[in-house]
C-alpha cells in the first residue's frame, strides 16, 4: 500500500513535471517568487485506497485527496495553500493600482524586425518582456519609496510624504552643482542624502538593489521630460 | 598664499552659511548699538519690508510701524486677528521628535504675538496615524497656547479608530460659533466612502492608506449628505450679509484629485455657501501657499510645521502665487505657522509666516480684485 502511494505520487511530479516546472523556474529575481500555475493532473482518476498525495511543482506544498477528485479541486487547494505561505506573490499588482505607474516606452513597432544576433528576430513576446521586466523594477522603487521601513528609517519618514508620485524629484535635472553640498550632485547622491536626513537612515551603497529601484521608479515617474542636466 | 586665495575664490559658501554668517553679522551689529540706535535700525529695516509690500511677521513687529508704512499709505487695522497653526503630523515623540519640535516652535510663535490674537485655529493632522499615544501628544503641547483654541479635525487623526480619540479629547468635529459679528463654521470634510472593509483591512491598515497622499485606493474627501443639511440648518439662523468663515480641512473645491486636494461635493457645499454675502474657507491639508476665488468664496490654505507639499502638476487656480521652492537642505523652510486679520467688512488678509522667508500676506484687495491689485511678490525661484 505504501509503496503504491509513493510511486503514484512520483508518476504525478511526472505528469506535472515539465509544465510546471518552467513555469516555477521563470521569472524569479523579482521582490518575491512568481506565483506558480495551479497545475492539474489526469492521475488522479484511479488512486486506489484512502487518499493521494499530490506535490506542487515547488517541492513543498502539498495536499492529500481522495480518489476522484477532479484536477481542477487539486489545483485549487494546492494554490490556496501557497498563496497562504506567499502572501506578497501579487504585490506588483497591488503596488500598480495603490500608487499607479507611468508605463515603459511601447516597443510593439519593433516586433517582426531583426537586427543581428542580439536580437534575432523580434517578437511580441521579446517585448512583452522589456516592459515587464522593467516595469517590475520600476514598482519595486515605488514600493521602497513609499516605505519607511524598507527605506531604514529611524523616523517614520519615507520619500512619499514630501514627493507623492516622485513630484518635486527632478531626475532630469541631475547632474548638477547643488551649493549646499558645494559640488556635484547625481540623483543617487540626492536620493542618499534624503534618506541620511529627512529619513533618518544609512545611506545605500551604489549598487544596491534598493537603490537602483528608487532610481528606476523617480526615472519613471518623470517620464517625457526633457534631459536638462545642471538646471535650477 | 596664492594657492590659499585660489583656494578662496573657489572656495564655495552655500546658502545656509551665508544665512548663517550675515545673520550673525546682524547680530553683532546690533549688539553694538544703544537703544537710540537701535530704534533708527530697525526702523529702517522695517521701512525696507513695507516698502517690499511685507507684513513683518507677528514674532517681531511694531504693528503701528509697519501699517502707518502700508502700501497704501492709510492706516488699515483689522477688527480682530486671530492665528493658525496646522499640520503638524505628530508620531511618538521617541520616533520623530523633529515634527514635535516643529510644533512646539508655532506655539511659541503664537504665544509671541503681541497684541495676542483673539483665538488660534488647529487645522486639522495633529496626528500622523491617528494614534492615541501621537494624539495625546499634541493635545499637551497645544495646551501651552495662551489664546484660546478651536480645533478642527484632518484625516491623519481620524481613520485609525474613527475619530474616537480625537473626540474623546477635543469634543465633536463639526460646530459653529459667532465672533465679533463673523459667524464661523468647522466642517469635518475627510469623510471617506468605506473602502476598508471589503479589503478586510486592519485598522492601521486603514489608516496607512488613507495617510498615503498618492495612495489611489483610499476613496475621497466629502463633507457629506448629513453635514452639509447640518451647515444648512446652521446658517438659516444667520443674515445674508453677516461675513462667513469656514474652517475645512481639505480644500472645499476641486483641485487634483490624486492627491485628495479636492473635496467630492464641493460643488454642493459651495452652493449652500453662495448665498451669502463674504465667505472666506480656511483650509489645511495642502501644506503650502495657496489662493483661490470662486463666485463670492475666497479660498485660503495653511502651512504645515511638519513639511511642504510640492504644487499640483495641473489645475493650479489662477490666483495662487506660489511660495518660494523650499530648499530640502533647511528642514524649517517652506512650513510655518499664521494669521488671519478679520477686517470690518468682514473680508480678510491672509498672512503666511514662513519660518525661513519673509511673510507673504495675501490681502482682500488681491481677491476683491481679482488679482489685479496688491499682487504678493512671485518667488524667486519657482517650482519644478
Amino acid at each position: 500500500m505504501f509503496a503504491s502511494k509513493a510511486s503514484l505520487t512520483s508518476l504525478l511530479l511526472l505528469a506535472l513535471g515539465t509544465a510546471a516546472l518552467a513555469n516555477c523556474g521563470g521569472g524569479a529575481g523579482g521582490k518575491s517568487a512568481e506565483a506558480p500555475s495551479a497545475t492539474t493532473g489526469t492521475a488522479a482518476e484511479s488512486a486506489p485506497g484512502a487518499g493521494m498525495e499530490v506535490l506542487l511543482c515547488d517541492g513543498q506544498t502539498k495536499t492529500v485527496v481522495p480518489p476522484g477528485t477532479s484536477g481542477t479541486a487539486i489545483a485549487g487547494d494546492l494554490m490556496t495553500q501557497w498563496l497562504r505561505k506567499n502572501p506578497n506573490s501579487s504585490w506588483e499588482a497591488e503596488e500598480r493600482e495603490r500608487h499607479t505607474l507611468e508605463p515603459s516606452a511601447d516597443n510593439d513597432e519593433l516586433v517582426g524586425r531583426v537586427n543581428g544576433q542580439t536580437y534575432g528576430s523580434i517578437s511580441h513576446q521579446d517585448v512583452a518582456l522589456w516592459k515587464t521586466e522593467t516595469e517590475r523594477v520600476a514598482l519595486a522603487g515605488s514600493s521602497v519609496f513609499h516605505d519607511a521601513g524598507a527605506l531604514g528609517s529611524t523616523d517614520g519618514v519615507s520619500c512619499d510624504m514630501c514627493h507623492p508620485h516622485a513630484a518635486n524629484t527632478h531626475p532630469e535635472t541631475y547632474p548638477k552643482f547643488q551649493p549646499q553640498l558645494g559640488r556635484v550632485a547625481l540623483l543617487r547622491d540626492m536620493i542618499n542624502w534624503c534618506i541620511e536626513h529627512p529619513v533618518r537612515g544609512k545611506a545605500f551603497d551604489a549598487d544596491d538593489p534598493k537603490l537602483r529601484a528608487l532610481e528606476a521608479y523617480i526615472l519613471a515617474q518623470r517620464k517625457g521630460k526633457t534631459l536638462n542636466y545642471g538646471k535650477h | 598664499m596664492d594657492r590659499e586665495k585660489a583656494r578662496r575664490r573657489v572656495g564655495h559658501e552655500s546658502i545656509e552659511t551665508r544665512h548663517l554668517r550675515e545673520r550673525g553679522e546682524l547680530f553683532q551689529a546690533l549688539k553694538s548699538l544703544d537703544r537710540r540706535s537701535f530704534m533708527k535700525v530697525s526702523a529702517a529695516a522695517f521701512g525696507a519690508a513695507a516698502a517690499q509690500g511685507l507684513l513683518p511677521p507677528h514674532s517681531f513687529q511694531p504693528v503701528s510701524v509697519a501699517h502707518a508704512a502700508s502700501p497704501t499709505g492709510t492706516p488699515d487695522t483689522p477688527k480682530f486677528t486671530f492665528a493658525y497653526i496646522s499640520d503638524s503630523h505628530l508620531y511618538d515623540r521617541n520616533l520623530n521628535d523633529r515634527f514635535v519640535n516643529q510644533l512646539m516652535r508655532a506655539v511659541d510663535d503664537i504665544n509671541a504675538m503681541d497684541p495676542q490674537p483673539d483665538f488660534v485655529l488647529y487645522g486639522g493632522d495633529l496626528a500622523q496615524l491617528g494614534k492615541p499615544v501621537e494624539l495625546e501628544l499634541g493635545a499637551q503641547i497645544l495646551k501651552n497656547i495662551k489664546a484660546p483654541r478651536r480645533m478642527m479635525v484632518g484625516e491623519h487623526d481620524w481613520y485609525f479608530d474613527m475619530g474616537e480619540k480625537w473626540r474623546e479629547l477635543f469634543g465633536e468635529p463639526r460646530y459653529s460659533f459667532d465672533h465679533k459679528g463673523v459667524h464661523f463654521v468647522v466642517l469635518n470634510s475627510v469623510i471617506e466612502k468605506d473602502f476598508w472593509t471589503e479589503r478586510k483591512m486592519t485598522a492601521l491598515e486603514r489608516m496607512m492608506t488613507v495617510a498615503g497622499l498618492d495612495n489611489g485606493i483610499q476613496s475621497r474627501f466629502t463633507v457629506g449628505d448629513e453635514q452639509r443639511e447640518w451647515l444648512k440648518k446652521d446658517l438659516e439662523k444667520v443674515g445674508k450679509d453677516v461675513p462667513l468663515i469656514v474652517f475645512s480641512h481639505s480644500p472645499l473645491y476641486k483641485l487634483y484629485k490624486a492627491w485628495n486636494f479636492w473635496t467630492d461635493d464641493a460643488e454642493q457645499v459651495q452652493a449652500i455657501l453662495g448665498k451669502y454675502k463674504d465667505v472666506t474657507v480656511i483650509h489645511g491639508h495642502t501644506h503650502q501657499l495657496l489662493t483661490n476665488r470662486i463666485g463670492n468664496i475666497s479660498f485660503h490654505g495653511m502651512l504645515s510645521t511638519a513639511w511642504p507639499w510640492p504644487y499640483a502638476p495641473e489645475g493650479m487656480p489662477k490666483l495662487t502665487i506660489q511660495m518660494g521652492r523650499p530648499d530640502p537642505f533647511n528642514p524649517h523652510d517652506g512650513i510655518g505657522d499664521g494669521s488671519v486679520q478679520v477686517h470690518a467688512d468682514g473680508l480678510v488678509d491672509k498672512i503666511y509666516n514662513l519660518w525661513n522667508r519673509n511673510p507673504v500676506t495675501v490681502t482682500r484687495q488681491y481677491l476683491a480684485s481679482n488679482g489685479a491689485k496688491d499682487k504678493p511678490a512671485a518667488p524667486l525661484l519657482a517650482s519644478y
